[in-house]
């Protein structure tokens, strides 16, 4: 597994021979012969391929979107879209950048879990546990498996749901992760199957979890629950600038399914991902969203509301620091009557960070009885730092109770007197009140996420104060 | 590690000559002030006249830019300490408008503030003594699980200056006003409160209009205030005088025009806003 890594950084197509593993990346650059190469690579059936070729098209035809974050520094000839992951192994811890490194240090993040989040290993070494999860799942009939796996080895499935919720042609980057798309999760859970345990990508560790192109499908059958939890506080280094996955979600009548991310890519990626769920009557979908790294994000996490009864939740948190623009929000559909929705917002911008809240809320014609509830709350800890909301609502329904409610504050300087004068640093006031202002999504958390999020915030607190 | 007292000087608090600006205004105009170890005084003066302001530039608020003068804590300057160097040096400020903290339980507050002052309690000790000092306030155990004065009426921010105070013992309590606004029943609470903490290792300043909270405390000592100066000390017949006789008499022999408010013992006009007002 050491390989050199600074070999790999030249261009070259076809990989060498390490022991018995075929190491392979795909050239520079996206063409159809980049995507034909992904599919035999990975031994697909001849319908994926048709699927990954369409897409292609898909992703040629359509425009870079305008109405967002600036995406101008996006250039997709200068990015590999493919990468067997024995390859990144390949990178070496020295490679890491130090304020990474440093990040680590700070937060406490054990040996293998650092070289894991700094993509040096593409395994997070907790075989043990995982195994034992596994088992458990199997024996209720419930699938947790990367998303090749899941082709490979589930197709009847897969094949029914890919593609169902976010159609290739839904927007450029959907498109573009339809062509290219590797790894991400594979979940199913069988009628009336309450899954106990939050499935964690993090012990999800057979192969690929890392990738730029990720792709995750779950599937929760009639009344059943299952939380899916994936991502992580601290910094995951790339050394690739985009990162564009897809989500899919089916929460079939009386389903719940709820998804937890925690996002901190490292400050040079674009982060641009279509996320969303269909949710059938009687069935509950909560996405829970927090996003602090990358350059650019944006991602409107959405759900639709197709079965009468249907209820959906959007929590989201944006932290951008310098430079970060945080382009982030949620979409809730009405499509059926008396269906109900929440969206909660909070972003938090320093220094030059800025944040925007970006919501579409539909209520189609029949879809009487509909109550939604959106909220927003933007914090700005410096002078420099900018935060706009963009709530965009299509109301064609008479019979409807929507709320509205955007909030907008400073840390206030009477707010860090108080703490201060009991005793507790600026530093350390200004992060509590952070903290403070985020901890309606902090609650929803995990405990071992809501800590290393409170610690992450106070880190990004330093050298703000003064 | 906590800041401690290097020397100890039975003068503990040394207020000279202080002038102090808020906003390019002077407020302040060569406060004098002595308050030794484990005594309780009380400082009194008509509405702005100066009282919040010397609070809030004891404590270091950055809004007050001292001018002039100096305050010693044990000897030594307090002037360039941030508010919280100061409080780790055993300074307690009980705040007239609290501030609401979303997010923040009361809990993770004193939490905070007690390890920011060296004391690291246990879970348990520290749920223990939560618990002990807010029943003595007469509050709901409730409080300690909600965020910090986020939706607490006029009086439960108050009582819970005096669960702080009784929490983290300072070496100087000095209670802006803590009295206001309280009914007769709250006043005594925060009143026994006070006294129960109160004593050789913890000296208290008391800020008021009023005599009324200082018919339950008994101060050592009265100073009274007018146009940023110290213009009386006395002991507690002082308290009688003004409640006989109003600032009036008082303000003539120190050259003051009176302005027709603030007569003690009378209601406080309407005060409302932040510390800026003095």
């Amino acid at each position: 597994m050491a390989v050199a890594a600074k070999d790999l950084t030249k261009d070259y197509q076809f990989g060498f021979n390490d022991g018995d593993e075929f190491v392979f990346r795909a050239e520079k650059g996206l063409s159809a012969q980049v995507v034909a190469d992904i599919s035999r690579r990975k031994a697909e059936p001849a319908w994926m391929l048709a699927f990954r070729q369409k897409s292609l098209e898909h992703f040629r035809r359509r425009a870079l979107p305008t109405w967002g974050a600036d995406l101008s520094g996006l250039d997709f000839e200068d990015i590999y879209y493919y990468v067997r992951p024995a390859e990144e192994q390949g990178r070496t811890w020295d490679e890491v950048p130090v304020a990474i490194k440093q990040t680590f240090d700070r937060l406490g993040i054990p040996e293998a879990e650092r070289k894991y989040l700094a993509g040096v290993s593409a395994q997070y070494e907790s075989e043990v546990v995982y195994h034992s999860i596994n088992k458990d799942l199997e024996k209720q009939g419930v699938i947790f498996c990367d998303c090749d796996t899941g082709l490979r080895e589930h197709s009847e499935i897969f094949r029914k749901y890919f593609g169902t919720v976010v159609p290739p042609n839904d927007n450029k980057f959907a498109a573009l992760n339809s062509a290219v798309w590797s790894g991400g999760s594979f979940v199913y859970v069988p009628k009336g199957v309450r899954v106990e345990i939050p499935l964690q990508a993090y012990f999800r560790i057979n192969s690929e979890s890392m990738g730029q192109f990720e792709r995750t499908l779950i599937i929760a059958e009639e009344g059943s629950f299952v939380h899916y939890v994936e991502g992580c506080t601290a910094p995951t280094y790339s050394k690739d600038s985009l990162h564009s996955a897809v989500v899919e979600i089916i929460a079939q009548p009386g389903a719940h399914v709820r998804y937890t991310t925690i996002q901190n890519w490292s400050t040079n990626v674009y982060n641009l991902v279509t996320k969303r769920a269909i949710a059938r009557a009687g069935a509950t979908v909560q996405w829970v969203d927090g996003n602090l790294g990358s350059k650019v994000t944006a991602k409107y996490p959405s759900i639709y509301l197709m079965g009468e009864g249907a209820h959906g939740e959007i929590l989201s948190v944006a932290f951008a620091g310098d430079g970060q623009h945080q382009d982030a929000g949620g979409k809730c559909i009405h499509v059926a009557p008396n269906t109900t929705s929440t969206i909660v917002s909070k972003s938090v911008s320093k220094g030059t960070g800025r944040t925007s809240y970006r919501g579409h809320l539909k209520v189609h014609p029949k879809a009487t009885g509909v109550r939604s509830n959106v909220r927003c709350d933007a914090l700005l800890l410096d002078e420099r730092a900018r935060s706009d909301t963009y709530p965009y609502m299509d109301i064609e329904a008479d019979d409807v109770e929507i709320g509205h409610e955007a909030t907008v504050s400073k840390v206030g300087d009477e707010q860090l007197f108080y703490l201060q004068s009991r005793g507790i640093s600026e530093q350390e006031a200004t992060a509590m009140v952070v903290n403070g202002f985020i901890e309606p999504f902090t609650k929803e958390l995990p405990m071992e996420y809501a800590v290393e999020l409170n610690r992450l915030i106070a880190l990004q607190m330093e050298g703000s104060v003064g | 590690m906590p800041d401690t007292l290097t020397e100890v000087a039975t003068e503990l608090l040394e207020i000279e000559g202080l002038v102090v600006e808020v906003e390019g205004k002077r407020i302040l105009d060569g406060v004098d002030l002595v308050v030794p170890r484990g005594e309780v005084h009380a400082l009194m003066g008509p509405n702005g006249s100066g009282k919040s302001t010397l609070a809030y530039t004891i404590l270091g608020h950055p809004k007050y830019i001292v001018r002039g003068g100096d305050c010693r804590w044990g000897g030594a300057s307090l002037l360039g300490l941030t508010p919280d160097e100061r409080a780790r040096r055993g300074l307690f400020l009980s705040l007239q408008y609290p501030t609401a903290i979303p997010g923040v339980s009361v809990v993770n507050f004193l939490r905070a503030a007690l390890k920011a002052q060296g004391r690291q309690l246990t879970a348990r000790e520290l749920l223990g003594t939560l618990r002990r000092e807010i029943g003595a306030l007469k509050m709901e155990e409730s409080f300690l699980s909600r965020y910090i004065n986020d939706g607490f009426s006029g009086g439960e921010k108050k009582r819970m200056e005096i669960v702080q105070l009784a929490v983290l013992r300072p070496a100087l309590a000095i209670l802006d006003e803590t009295d206001s606004g309280l009914d007769v029943d709250a006043l005594r609470t925060v009143a026994e409160g006070v006294n129960r903490v109160r004593g050789a290792d913890m000296g208290v300043l008391i800020i008021t209009h009023y005599q009324r909270i200082l018919d339950y405390v008994t101060p050592d000592r009265v100073h009274v205030m007018a146009a940023g100066r110290v213009i009386a000390s006395g002991g507690r017949e002082l308290v009688d005088r003004i409640e006989r006789e109003g600032y009036d008499t008082l303000l003539r022999a120190a050259g003051i025009e009176p302005t027709g408010t603030g007569a003690g013992g009378g209601p406080a006009s309407a005060e409302t806003g932040g510390p800026l007002r003095a």
